[in-house]
This record gives structure tokens, sequence and C-alpha cells, in this order.
């Protein structure tokens, strides 16, 4: 009962909240731009044909009102649009969405199952020699920048060592199937050269994507499991004679997961905000390239776009978290 | 003074917080110096392009750039626009999210709650894309990035002081300085703020040095001050076609970025447990990993 009282409370708050920032982008895109309807039209169009352009995009009508048909658009599930690629930017970001995805859950994936165990060993044996590798390595993770990191493995792996392609998603044809996951697709169609390609030109992005992530989880995991170490439960667990691994691995890790989950959750924020810098770097054709792209040729309802999907997801992420944070741990239950 | 003094000589006992503040020091040092410690200072503006893409050599020590001009001398001068780019917008973020947290933490009422939620909504969206939205809309420039990163990162700070206000309010000595019949302005300056300073330092710190990556990422995607600027993440867009060969042209800079937030990163963590004992006793572990062996 308490986790459905929770999740109506976020859900009442999830609205407003998209609605702000809404407004954000809104105020960002419409009302900051000296005049973004002449920078539709272009440098050599008539003051006729801008104000015919700006009737015919609404811009000439009061902002309330604009905002509230904005709204209306949206909630039809039609953001506008495109004014670069002419097509509705719903489609443009749903061709790309699966590129953006699976670059996003295989640096997830890898984070997780490398940087968790590293976080619980790093706690049990602390200040080993593993621990003060590992230290350096989170406090590197956190220090360096994503897309200077991507140019370097590229530099080495691509261009000097030539183990893995420069950039993009595939060359030639993507594998046939419904996922638009290219890993997937390859694996479900058996069709073993285009796994090992695609597989190819995702792991350096892929790795520059995680490295930060993996950083964040290790010092986490590992802040999470010496802070339940010495908890008193686990103290009465030793006086009751449970033995050690018992301990360590199925009642510490599960209450020091709990703060790990937190993680994993602004971890997306992370992602998401990384993946716009990393897929640059390696031409990756996803979302975040379409941002920068987007931005960058002042289309404005693509960035609008963007960043109403980017938000939603974002938010919706951290509610899942809220939610998997009282379901996983019996102490938030219990209250 | 003696409470400066105090925290400086624990933090000289952290060893990766000292390498911090050393790291600090050598930035604030470089930007201050720039144009002695520069071996030519002039390249800044100058271009030779007889001398185009040399490599780290004794005349010159990191070997020169797409314009023949020296990229030592040219990062010594970008250590000042990264170092005022973290300091205004930093600054500018703790004078609009202080008071936000503040206010919103100790009164409880409509207001406080609209103001955490507008700060909410800035937080939803990932900083960098909101940076470059707004930077980008703006036009590149040095002073729209520094605004764009303050616009987007005053949010942390509100939210901090906000949920340590919150937990000070539930302190005798807050409640007792209120039965007194001290004005909510003056408890909250000379009592709350002083109280909640310690984590706001710390987050300064390791705001400086995420502010410092964001605006690289800002400068590399095109959207900082234009050229011959010799902003870092400029330096490292520039670099990539002219790699393999002048692999020094684009490491010089990120390892620049990497050594200055490092620095922010490693003092803001000695900063914490140094200032904050409370942290330091609840939280073992995060003040252990960053380096100490005590906890």
């Amino acid at each position: 009962m308490r986790l459905l009282a929770l999740v109506l409370r976020r859900l009442a708050w999830f609205v407003p909240t998209l609605l702000g920032l809404l407004a954000i982008t809104f105020v960002i895109s419409r009302v900051i731009p000296a005049d973004p309807v002449v920078l539709v039209a272009g440098e050599i169009a008539t003051p006729a044909q801008v104000d015919a352009l700006r009737h015919k995009l609404g811009f000439d009508r009061p902002l309330p009102v604009q905002f509230v048909s904005y709204l209306g658009l949206l909630l039809r599930g039609d953001m506008g649009t495109s004014l670069y690629t002419t097509r509705p930017i719903v489609e443009d970001l749903a061709t790309r969405l699966p590129a953006t995805i699976e670059l996003t859950l295989v640096a997830m994936a890898f984070s997780i199952v490398v940087g968790i165990p590293l976080g619980v060993v790093s706690a049990l044996w602390r200040n080993s020699l593993l621990d003060h590798v590992l230290r350096v390595v989170t406090v590197s993770g956190l220090a360096i920048a994503s897309f200077w990191l991507g140019i370097m493995l590229q530099l080495l792996f691509a261009m000097r060592l030539g183990w893995s392609p420069l950039n993009g998603r595939l060359q030639g044809f993507p594998p046939r199937g419904v996922t638009g996951l290219y890993l997937v697709d390859a694996a479900m169609t058996a069709d073993s050269s285009a796994f090992i390609a695609a597989l190819s030109h995702l792991a350096l992005p892929a790795a520059t994507l995680a490295f930060p992530a993996l950083a964040t989880l290790v010092r986490f995991t590992r802040a999470g499991v010496l802070e339940v170490m010495q908890s008193s439960f686990v103290l009465y667990e030793r006086a009751m004679g449970l033995p050690s691994s018992v301990i360590v691995w199925k009642y510490i890790l599960r209450s020091a997961l709990t703060s790990t989950v937190t993680q994993i959750g602004l971890l997306f924020g992370i992602l998401l905000a990384g993946a716009v810098v990393t897929e640059t770097v390696f031409d990756w054709p996803g979302i975040g390239t379409y941002a920068v792209n987007s931005i960058i040729r002042s289309d404005y309802n693509a960035v609008m776009g963007f960043t109403v999907w980017a938000g939603t997801i974002f938010l919706m992420v951290n509610l899942l978290v809220d939610v998997t944070h009282v379901a996983i741990d019996p102490r938030e239950r219990a209250e | 003074m003696s409470a400066t003094l105090f925290v400086l000589s624990r933090i000289a006992r952290d060893r990766s917080a000292l390498i911090g503040l050393i790291l600090i020091a050598a930035l604030v040092v470089c930007a201050l110096l720039a144009p002695v410690l520069a071996t030519h200072p002039e390249d800044v503006f100058e271009l030779h392009p007889a001398k185009r893409l040399r490599p780290p050599g004794a005349d010159h020590l990191l070997g020169t750039d797409r314009m023949g001009s020296d990229i030592y001398s040219r990062l010594l001068f970008g250590a000042r626009i990264t170092l005022l780019i973290g300091l205004i917008a930093v600054g500018a973020s703790l004078v609009i999210g202080v008071p936000v947290g503040l206010i919103a933490g100790y009164y409880h009422n409509w207001a406080s709650d609209l103001l955490m939620r507008v700060s909410d909504i800035f937080l939803a969206v990932p900083q960098v894309v909101l940076a470059i939205a707004i930077a980008q809309t703006l036009g590149p420039s040095l002073p729209n990035v520094i605004l764009a990163l303050s616009v987007t990162y005053w949010p942390w700070f509100a939210r901090l002081v906000y949920a340590e206000t919150r937990s000070l309010q539930k302190e005798v000595f807050i409640e007792s300085t209120s039965a007194l019949g001290a004005s909510p302005f003056r408890l909250i300056v000379l009592h709350v703020l002083p109280n909640v300073a310690s984590p706001i330092i710390v987050r300064t710190s390791i705001g400086m040095g995420f502010t410092i990556l964001t605006a690289a990422a800002l400068g590399f995607l095109g959207l900082g001050a234009p050229p011959p600027t010799p902003e870092w993440g400029r330096t490292i867009a520039e670099s990539r076609e002219f790699l393999p060969g002048a692999w020094w042209y684009a490491a010089a800079p990120g390892i620049a970025i990497f050594l200055t937030v490092m620095g922010f990163n490693l003092l803001g963590d000695g900063l914490r447990d140094v200032l904050d004992p409370r942290i330091r006793r609840a939280r073992v572990a995060v003040a252990s990993s960053s380096g100490d062996a005590d906890g």
C-alpha cells in the first residue's frame, strides 16, 4: 500500500514538473531569440515573406496562446516538424532512438557488471593495493573530459592499432530485424558477422560513455558497503554466528545496493548527457548527435522535442528509482 | 584566521587533498603569471604558418598547433579562461542557489515548495543539454557560456542548502534562538548560514571541477569563445583533423583539463573530511574513499 501511495504522490508531481520543463524550453527557443522566424526564413527572405511565415508558424499570436497550442499538439504526440530535415520530429527521434538506447544500455550494463563487484571488493579489502588502484581509477573517471577520452581512444585503438573502426555504427546494411538494436537484431537472425561488426563499432563509444558511470558506481558501492558493514544489524548477525559469506553477499549487499540503485538512476542522467557529447565524437547516429546538430542549425522545434524527450525519460527513471528503492530495502517498507 | 590555518593544516595531512590543493595552486599560478611563464606569449594571437604542427621539442615544449602557435603558451593563457568561467559561473550559482535554498528551507509554505519545484525542473534535464541550448540560443561567446552554466548549476546549491537548512531546524539552538525573538533574517544569516557553510564550501570545490568540465564540452562543440581564444575544449576540437599525426595537439589540453578538474575534486573530497565531522562519522566510506586511512 505504501508503495502505491508513493507512486501516486510522485505521479502527482510528474505533470507539473514536466509542464515547468516545457515552459523553460519554450522560453529558451521562442522568447530569448530576437526573432526566431527570421532565423527560420533565412537571410535572403523579404520582410513580406517573413511575415507570411510568421503567420503560418503561428508566431504572431501572443506567447501564452502559442504555449497552450504547443502543449495541445504535444498531447497528441505531435512535436512539430524539424525545420532542417522537414520531417516530423517524432519520426526523426524514433529513427535515431535505437542507436542511443543500444549505446546507453551497453555502457550501463558494462558499468554495472564491472562497477558493483569492484566496489564491493574494494570495500571488503579496504586499503589494499587493489583498493588504492581503484581509487585512482575512480578519481580519474570523474575528472576526465569524456570527449577527450573518446578522441584518445580513437587515436590509440582505431588510428594507431587499427583494432576497431574509427566512428559510425556500422558499415553497409544493418542486420535485418525489428528492434533496431543491431546487437539484438544480429543475434536474432544469427548473423555473426554483423554482430561482430556492430560490437566492434560499439566498443569505443560504449567504453567512453561507461567510464565516468563506472567510476561513480565503484565509489558509491564501496561507500555503501562500508557504511552497512559498521551498522548494528551486521554486528547482530555476526553475533548470531552467521557465516560471513552469507552476511556479505546476502544482507550487506542488499542494504548497500539501495544507495547504488539511487545512483543508477542518477547515472542514467550522466549517461544521457554523456551520450550527447560521446555520440558527437564518434558520429554515432543517435539522439545526441541529432540534438547537437539541431542546436547548431537553430532547429528550435527539434531542440524542444529532444529536451522534452530527455526530460520525460529522466523524470520517469527517477520515479522508477524511488519505487525500486522502497521495494528492495525492507527498512523503507517498514516505516 | 586560526580556523583557516586549522583547515589548511588538516588538508596538508591528507595526501590526496594536498595533491588537489597543489594542482589548483599550479593552475592559479599559470593563470596569473601566463605572460611570464609563456615561452611565446605573443602566440595567443600571432600565426607562424611556417612552423605549424611541430612536435614537442626544445623550442616548443608541447609542440605547435595548426597555426604554428606554441601550444604550451596557449595552454597557459587558456588557464585564465578556464578559471574565469569556473569562478564566475560557480559564484553566480552560489549567489542564486544559497538564498533560494535558505529561504525555501526555512519557511514552510507554498512559496518554498514552488522554489524547490523550480530547481527540480532544472535538475530534470542533463546540465550539458540545457547549457548547450541556452548558449546556442544566445550565440556563442564567453559571457553566454558563463550565463548558461550559472543558470543550470544554481539548483545544485539550492537543493543542498535546502536539505541542510531543513535538518538544522530540528536542532535545539535554532529553536531557542527563535524563542528568544530573533528575526527570521537574523536567524537565517547569523545562525543557519554559518552552520551550512561547510557543505557549501565542499560543493563549491566540486562544482568548480564540474563546471570546468561542462565548459570544456561546450567549447569542444564550438559554443565557447570564438577563435583565436586559447580555450582548452575548443583546442581539442581543432586538433581532431590533424590526428593521428599531431597527437600532442590533442593530448596536451585534455591533460590540462584532467589535472584541473582532478584538483578541484580531490580538494572537495578533502574539505569534506576536514570540515564536516558529521559526514565523516555517518559516511566513513565516502570520507575514506578520498584517501585517508582513519575513519
